[in-house]
């Protein structure tokens, strides 16, 4: 269970496009809705990126856009223009 | 007393509405897009033919030629509904407003010499008029077209053609110091000037054209795919060179609107080649018969633009990127396809 990352995001409009990027990317991912917040938790690894978003939405997406709707996210962060990767660095 | 606080989850009975849901094949969340697309369009239960064109339905799928099982198929790849149509023009209005404000208070066109004034002028004001019938023609495609899915699309298109008229429009009245004086000018040019005579001939005929989705291929894709390079790419770098960059600050919504809209077109046209050959042979023949007149057109304004040899070797150049786009969606221009295509038109013209 220490090996787990998750990213929680507000339910919202906005958002639903990036829990699905996420989904898609991440087939062993786990998203749990709950009530206004969606908790998608992953082992070792959660890969968010910007063309999944994008092809969803249908416009130019940057990662940091991401931090508008975030509640909250456990493990290290590696950020790059085109990936968001969630993973823990022991 | 120890008071507990428990979070109950209200599920909603349904996440969409039923039609989309069908569409979407399971009760999930749509986007907006979405649910202001998807079988938006009347489709039944209408009583009265039309007085003017009585072998038709009010809204019927045989105004075209193209054929589409599912005309929802269409998808917009910018998700445009009014709501987020409306907010992406408004924000780009209000950088073109400053932009505007920043080239009337450093004088960059006003602050030109009357020979560079002319050029301008001559080059970018009568193009409003076929920024209007750009408008008109999407207009005629978005009442006679069939699906929300494109029909939608197709009214932003001729509302942001209207646009596009008006930002030529103050350009000239930049260069004229908002007499009218240079509107006048590019009016008299559209209508009397040789050289802008093929291009007016060509947009008239335009607007004659029965089909609608050949007036979406040969306005939207044709027509704009070859002129908008010409223009916004190889005059305006001529004229920049020349004139400074106030001109270019101008242009600016022109040229990301292009890049923005072609990415809608492209996919429009993708979408019905691919549904069968049938339509991709229809769309190559409408394409192959509307390059070569729109060339014949712009052939003139090219030139008088960027002189002889510069303005042969843009159009050439233009076009070559042209035909690139059009084989890249599918649409094969080859001689051999348009032959077999004529041929199956004139076989279908013996049975009826």
């Amino acid at each position: 269970m220490s090996d787990t990352v998750f990213i929680a995001f507000q339910t919202n409009d906005d958002s639903r496009p990036i829990i699905e990027a996420i989904a898609e990317d991440n087939p062993h991912a786990v998203v749990n809705a709950m009530p206004a917040m969606v908790k998608i938790d992953a082992q070792s690894r959660l890969v968010i990126r910007r063309e999944s978003i994008e092809a969803r939405i249908g416009r130019a997406f940057d990662l940091r856009e991401l931090q508008l709707n975030l509640i909250s996210l456990s493990g290290n962060i590696d950020e790059t223009d085109d990936e968001f990767i969630l993973a823990w660095n022991n | 007393m120890q008071i507990d606080i428990k979070t109950s989850a209200v599920q909603p009975i349904r996440q969409t509405f039923s039609h989309v849901a069908r569409r979407l094949g399971a009760d999930k969340p749509a986007s907006r897009y979405q649910e202001a697309t998807l079988d938006l369009q009347p489709e039944a239960n209408f009583h009265y033919r039309p007085l003017w064109q009585p072998e038709f339905e009010l809204y019927d799928t045989r105004r075209t030629a193209i054929r589409m099982s599912d005309w929802y198929a269409f998808k917009d790849p910018r998700q445009y509904y009014y709501g987020a149509y409306t907010i992406a023009r408004s924000r780009q209005q209000e950088t073109m407003e400053k932009n505007i404000d920043f080239v009337t208070r450093r004088a960059l066109v006003s602050g030109l010499s009357d020979e560079q004034k002319q050029a301008i002028a001559a080059l970018m004001v009568p193009l409003r008029h076929v920024e209007w019938a750009a408008n008109t023609n999407n207009c005629y495609v978005t009442a006679y077209g069939w699906g929300t899915a494109i029909t939608q699309a197709t009214m932003y298109h001729s509302m942001d053609r209207l646009g596009l008229a008006q930002y030529l429009s103050r350009i000239g009245l930049l260069l004229d110091g908002n007499q009218g004086t240079s509107l006048a000018e590019g009016k008299t040019r559209w209508l009397d000037d040789p050289v802008w005579q093929p291009l007016r001939r060509l947009v008239e005929d335009l607007m004659v054209v029965q089909d609608w989705f050949e007036t979406f291929v040969a306005q939207n894709a044709v027509l704009d795919g070859l002129l908008y390079p010409l223009v916004y790419r190889h005059a305006d770098a001529h004229l920049s060179a020349q004139c400074g960059p106030g001109l270019g600050m101008l242009n600016e919504f022109a040229i990301a609107w292009y890049d923005e809209s072609s990415r809608w077109v492209d996919a429009t046209l993708k979408t019905a080649a691919a549904e069968s050959p049938e339509n991709a042979m229809r769309l190559a023949q409408w394409i192959v018969r509307w390059r070569a007149r729109t060339l014949e057109a712009l052939q003139p304004i090219a030139r008088a633009t960027l002189g002889e040899a510069q303005g042969n070797s843009a159009l050439a150049e233009v076009d070559t990127a042209f035909a690139a786009r059009v084989t890249k969606l599918g649409i094969d221009l080859s001689a051999q396809a348009a032959t077999a295509c004529a041929d199956t038109l004139a076989t279908e013209a013996s049975h009826v």
